[in-house]
């Protein structure tokens, strides 16, 4: 069953089509990579499902809704919820702080509740508390808890902020490049983090460079080059595909 | 009891302690000043949360703070008497909006309700903060800075102008705001410890409020658009809508602060619009370490109470602005940040720790 479908996406910027008439499905309950040289327009195309970019054209169905023009924090309420490249936490708050910001969409205190202190408020901030706690737990970072983000390791980071997005409890979990900047054993250990959260029914689509990690825990893989996809299979035949190949490294390989 | 509150009884203690000292020393004139600076620290705090917490800076608050004090001094001292046929001001007579006070000639004044006044002005408050804020928190840092600093040399260059609000003079003569329970916010040396009390204790539920908020919910959501706004708008939190809302929220606590000065003061002039007092505000939020309330109101009570006193001299505005700069420049964190004493262990540690090094 279909979880998410991008249908005739295209996105330019200037000069530059960076998406051209993008089409693919990411099955419910499945890991699928997007893959493709540099400037394939991977990021871009995260941004367009994402919501940070509206397409030019298309259409992008989430558990059956039109997304592509809403807002990110519109799709993320619906379940859709992404990490960024380039780490994004928030510094200056701990930990748990930062996963009890994932429970947002999940709890309602607003302005005057907040001020004024309401009794259903503490509830509330107990249920964030503990289901946050119990994230870090998963995913082994309880010990950090209190520890200021900003003076994490990268890779510990890295985690911070997969559970931050768990914290939104998502149906789709979109990660850019969950392993840049990691070495290899922190590689393999995001890895087996991703499969478990796969496990626990949570859809992932990512965007990864390291090839080694990708053919190890997809189910499918679509490869872009240039804006467009020139695969789509089983991470077994991605290998063999002779235009992927030729992508990756020039025709001289073939 | 939790964590959050012990510091609200210590700070009660110290405004106690203040008025006690004045009691002894027989220096109780000095509470004039110390009641218009917990007026000036109900818009500091209110601005902490803007510009500390919430990261969106604003340089046209004294704006909203001079729309409050104005309108609520323009309907409680303008005579409705000639216009008693009207339905209007019938309507407001028959439930009671409306009261009559002998005025300086011995005439009979009819004006409105401090009360009523008082939600006109900030009712007005709120609405012009959602017409600016919507379009003008699109911008970011720089931007938003002159965008808002634009904002407060309109109201500025209004005050100024406009005939019925007294042009460069102001208004005066306006009456005391009668609250619950007999008290009333004047500036009448009868009711000077009353007042003060009655204006910290107003400060304090004030404060009561935001440090309930900043441990809420929308505390975090508002620290973490502070922090990575992509990354809050990507976890669902609605970043312009919060932003919107914080900032209508400080505005409204400025215009109250505005209301409740004027009415204290009797009166309200221009210079409570002009840019200067926006940013001696802005200054107070940095020194006192921007995302601090409790830094942000010390430093509001030392300083707006020294400006008061007139210590500084005729360098007031100067003191604010190089205070401003020497923040920027050497602690743009503001300088009661909230890690300064682990900070400042730290570098002990490190420095003992070089000491025994070989």
């Amino acid at each position: 069953m279909t979880l998410l479908s991008v249908r005739e996406v295209s996105k330019r910027f200037g000069g530059l089509q960076a998406i051209n008439g993008l089409s693919f499905d990411v099955a419910r309950g499945s890991i699928k990579a997007l893959i493709g040289p540099n400037g394939a327009g991977k990021t871009t195309l995260f941004n367009l499902i994402s919501g940070v970019l509206e397409p030019d054209s298309g259409e992008i169905v989430f558990g059956g809704a039109a997304v592509q023009e809403m807002s990110s924090h519109q799709i993320a309420s619906l379940g859709m919820v992404r990490t960024f490249q380039h780490i994004r936490l928030f510094p200056k708050m701990t930990v748990l702080e930062n996963v009890m910001v994932g429970r947002h969409v999940h709890s309602r205190a607003g302005f005057i509740a907040g001020m004024l202190n309401l009794p259903f408020t503490w509830k509330e901030e107990r249920r964030i508390r503990e289901k946050s706690l119990e994230i870090l737990e998963m995913l082994g970072i309880a010990d950090h808890a209190r520890t200021e983000a900003s003076s994490l390791a990268y890779g510990q980071q890295r985690v911070v902020e997969i559970g931050r997005a768990l914290a939104c409890e998502p149906k789709l979990l979109l990660l850019d490049e969950p392993a840049a900047g990691l070495n290899m054993r922190e590689t393999n250990d995001m890895g087996g983090r991703i499969a478990k959260i796969r496990d626990m029914g949570v859809t992932i689509l990512l965007v990864e460079h390291d090839m080694s990690l990708v053919m190890k825990i997809s189910d499918e893989v679509v490869v872009l080059s240039y804006g467009e996809k020139i695969a789509e299979d089983r991470p077994l035949a991605i290998q063999k595909n002779r235009e992927v190949i030729r992508v990756y490294l020039g025709d001289d390989g073939c | 009891m939790r964590v959050r509150y012990f510091p609200v009884a210590a700070f009660a203690v110290l405004i106690v302690a203040i008025q006690l000292a004045t009691h002894v020393t027989d220096s109780a004139y000095h509470l004039t000043q110390l009641t218009m600076t917990a007026y000036y620290s109900l818009l500091i705090v209110g601005l902490c949360m803007l510009i500390g917490y919430a990261g969106q800076i604003s340089l046209g608050h004294a704006g909203f703070f001079a729309i409050g004090g104005y309108l609520t001094a323009f309907l409680t001292t303008r005579n409705l008497a000639p216009h008693q046929g009207k339905a209007v001001v019938s309507l407001l007579s028959k439930s009671g909006m409306l009261v009559s006070r002998p005025d300086i000639y011995g005439g009979d004044l009819l004006t409105v309700h401090p009360l009523l006044s008082c939600m006109a002005a900030v009712l007005l408050a709120v609405v012009i903060a959602y017409l600016v804020g919507g379009p003008v928190l699109k911008l970011k840092g720089h931007y938003l800075a002159m965008a808002t600093l634009g904002f407060g040399i309109i109201i500025y260059r209004i005050a100024l102008g406009t005939e019925f609000l007294g042009a460069a003079d102001g208004i005066s003569d306006v009456p005391g705001f009668p609250l619950a329970l007999g008290l009333e916010i004047t500036g009448k040396s009868s009711l000077r410890v009353l007042n003060y009390y009655l204006a910290w204790g107003l400060v304090i539920l004030g404060m009561v409020l935001l440090l309930n908020l900043i441990h809420s919910r929308v505390g975090r959501a508002l620290a973490s658009i502070h922090g990575a706004e992509d990354a809050a708008e990507a976890v669902g939190i609605p970043t312009a809508r919060y932003k919107l809302n914080v900032f209508v929220l400080s505005a409204a606590f400025a215009s109250l602060a505005g209301v409740f000065l004027t009415h204290y003061n009797g009166g309200i002039g221009p210079s409570e619009a002009s840019v200067m007092k926006s940013v001696r505000y802005v200054a107070i939020v940095a020194v006192g370490g921007m995302a601090n309330l409790w830094g942000s109101l010390s430093m509001s009570l030392i300083l707006n109470y020294l400006s008061l006193r007139g210590y500084f001299g005729t360098f007031d505005d100067a003191v604010f602005g190089i205070i401003l700069i020497v923040i920027m420049l050497f602690a743009p964190d503001g300088l009661l940040r909230r890690h300064l004493f682990s900070d400042l262990k730290r570098l002990v540690s490190r420095n003992a720790a070089d000491e025994t090094a070989p």
